[in-house]
């Protein structure tokens, strides 16, 4: 009796997650490895099986080669700038005020200064895209060229400019997410004991000494599992371009990511296959990327 | 002691410290000035945004507010995110803790895999799901609906729910449960009014997690709910509302609309700021 009781109170709090993770998440993902293989175009009734034949349209495809080195740019560029903008400033924010009799402390204002950092994070994306397309404006109503022209600069086209599309992108991204590092990384800073720094300052470190030698090499694992997150950020993106450089990668494909790519393809085009086809080739570059990140940057953890 | 506090704390190059304080001021500024500049141009006219970009709005004009609020139907959007994001962080809690609490401390066949088939999901890029999504949600008849939205935002929460709240369930002390089974406490009472009290840390954590998400969703709603207007969540709202301030030259309730949105989370994230962050960074390291 209390078996049958146990057994059945456990299928009660499982039924209903496990129907709805089922319909809803693991069918949909599926069927995208089925329908990639098909040229379905979300009508037909039954869809004609074309083998790896999307797959190889994918490798004629300039836009999804174009989109690629995209992301070969975002996945290089992303991580290191957020990461590198985040460690100076969490260093300074938790250990910028020097020793201090029982520790470390923070540079003045240093509480301030993390809860404005943060706020980007909690501001959607697409809010956010929409605030960047009216201070990036082309012409000179723009508040970056309205302070370049107040400084004798020529306004630049910051959108539209081939050259430069990608990097403003990147620096809105980049503005979204220091903030977020900065949290994480001040949470591994505060669990490193304070004796170290108090050790280390003793034999007369330098701020500097304090940073490369002590904090960043105890600071591994987390610095590890951000990049992480952001490698897989470099990979999306669709929220925030297709704000504020239109779904077509404008200008000429400079701002092309996959997400993107896929929405059109399947909403727009109605081509389902192709569209899946990129979706499973999305995923395989995600997964390898966490894995090698992984594997080649493990070590021994340090336990303090 | 006093020679050593000394030296610990001699003043260091007092240039260092000053291009450190340069620096952090400059990115609070980056940060700072956008979002003003934003709220400001709300109060412009049409003459003063294509003015100097750096000038401040002559007077206190409160129309465009309320044009985005009426016209560009901020309000509506508003209430329906708050509607969706409420039932779907409701549902997401309740069926995930379920879930998470059970795979975390009940042996039974096949408690590994369904644990190890919830986990998976975080794998796979939601943009791979796009497409049989659609046609899924349209099946079940719930596409363009807020039903149909809540669903899914509760089906796509739920790896990162159930991994995270698992992990927490676990930590939890044995002896409580067991005392509560010997006083005769059923499984789902021992649940609901000592488990879940005792995790209310970790569930207070997953739930800002999962409100900020989901109140942030653009894909998925631009897929599901696209047709009707009134039935678009705020972050489609404001999309839609950037591309048409260009074309009805209307800049003004464009800003106030983003005012709008940015408003209400800046005075949620003041007052819950030390949570909001805990939360997150928690969620991240796990």
């Amino acid at each position: 009796m209390e078996r049958l009781r146990k057994y059945g109170f456990i299928a009660g709090f499982l039924i209903v997650p496990v129907v709805l993770y089922s319909v809803f998440v693991i069918s949909p993902y599926i069927q995208a490895f089925q329908i990639s293989l098909t040229d379905w175009d979300g009508y037909a009734a039954s869809p004609a099986y074309v083998g790896l034949e999307n797959f190889a349209k994918l490798f004629d495809d300039d836009a999804f080669w174009q989109a690629l080195r995209n992301h070969g740019i975002l996945l290089l560029v992303l991580p290191l700038a957020t990461i590198v903008i985040a460690l100076f400033f969490s260093f300074l924010i938790n250990l910028g005020g020097g020793s201090h009799g029982a520790g470390m402390r923070g540079i003045w204002g240093s509480k301030f200064y993390r809860v404005v950092f943060f706020f980007p994070q909690v501001l959607a994306v697409a809010v956010v895209g929409v605030l960047f397309r009216a201070i990036y404006r082309p012409d000179e109503y723009g508040v970056v060229n309205g302070v370049l022209i107040k400084l004798g600069f020529d306004p630049v086209g910051w959108l539209v400019e081939p050259s430069i599309a990608l990097w403003a992108v990147i620096a809105v991204m980049v503005w979204q997410a220091v903030g977020f590092y900065v949290v994480l990384f001040s949470a591994g800073m505060a669990a490193i004991p304070k004796d170290y720094f108090e050790a280390a300052a003793l034999d007369g470190a330098g701020r500097f000494r304090l940073f490369f030698s002590i904090t960043l090499p105890l600071l591994r694992d987390t610095v590890q599992v951000g990049w992480v997150y952001l490698g897989i950020a470099a990979f999306d993106g669709f929220a925030l371009i297709q704000v504020l450089t239109g779904d077509k990668g404008e200008p000429d494909g400079t701002t092309h990511v996959l997400p993107v790519q896929i929405w059109k393809t399947a909403f727009n085009y109605s081509e389902y296959g192709y569209a899946s086809a990129m979706g499973v080739a999305l995923f395989f570059l995600t997964v390898t990327f966490a894995v090698l990140t992984l594997r080649t940057t493990r070590r021994e953890r340090i336990e303090f | 002691m006093a020679t050593r506090r000394r030296r610990l704390s001699r003043p260091r190059p007092s240039l260092l410290s000053g291009l450190s304080h340069v620096a952090l001021v400059i990115w609070a500024l980056l940060i700072i000035l956008p979002l003003l500049w934003t709220f400001l141009a709300s109060f412009k006219n049409n003459a003063e945004i294509f003015g100097d970009a750096l000038q401040l709005p002559q007077a206190l004009r409160w129309e465009a507010w309320g044009r985005a609020w009426d016209k560009a139907h901020v309000g509506r959007y508003l209430l329906n995110t708050v509607i969706v994001v409420f039932f779907s962080t409701l549902g997401t809690m309740v069926f995930g803790s379920m879930a998470a609490y059970v795979l975390a401390r009940y042996r039974f066949p096949g408690n590994r895999l369904i644990y190890y088939f919830f986990v998976a999901g975080m794998a796979f890029p939601v943009f791979l799901a796009l497409g049989p999504l659609f046609f899924v949600v349209q099946q079940v008849g719930l596409l363009y609906t807020h039903t149909g939205l809540v669903l899914v935002y509760i089906a796509y929460s739920l790896p990162f729910t159930v991994f995270f709240l698992a992990a927490f369930f676990r930590g939890l002390p044995e002896s409580v449960a067991e005392a509560a089974r010997i006083d005769g406490a059923s499984h789902t009472r021992t649940f609901f009014q000592i488990m879940v009290p005792m995790a209310k840390p970790g569930l207070i954590s997953i739930t800002i997690f999962n409100v900020l998400g989901q109140w942030n969703q653009y894909l998925l709603p631009l897929v599901l709910v696209a047709r009707d207007e009134e039935d678009w969540v705020i972050t489609q709202g404001i999309a839609s509302i950037s591309t048409l301030a260009g074309a009805d030259a209307d800049w003004p309730s464009l800003f106030a609309a983003l005012s709008m949105t940015i408003l209400p989370v800046l005075v949620v994230y003041v007052i819950f700021q030390r949570q909001i962050q805990s939360g997150l960074g928690a969620g991240a390291l796990k």
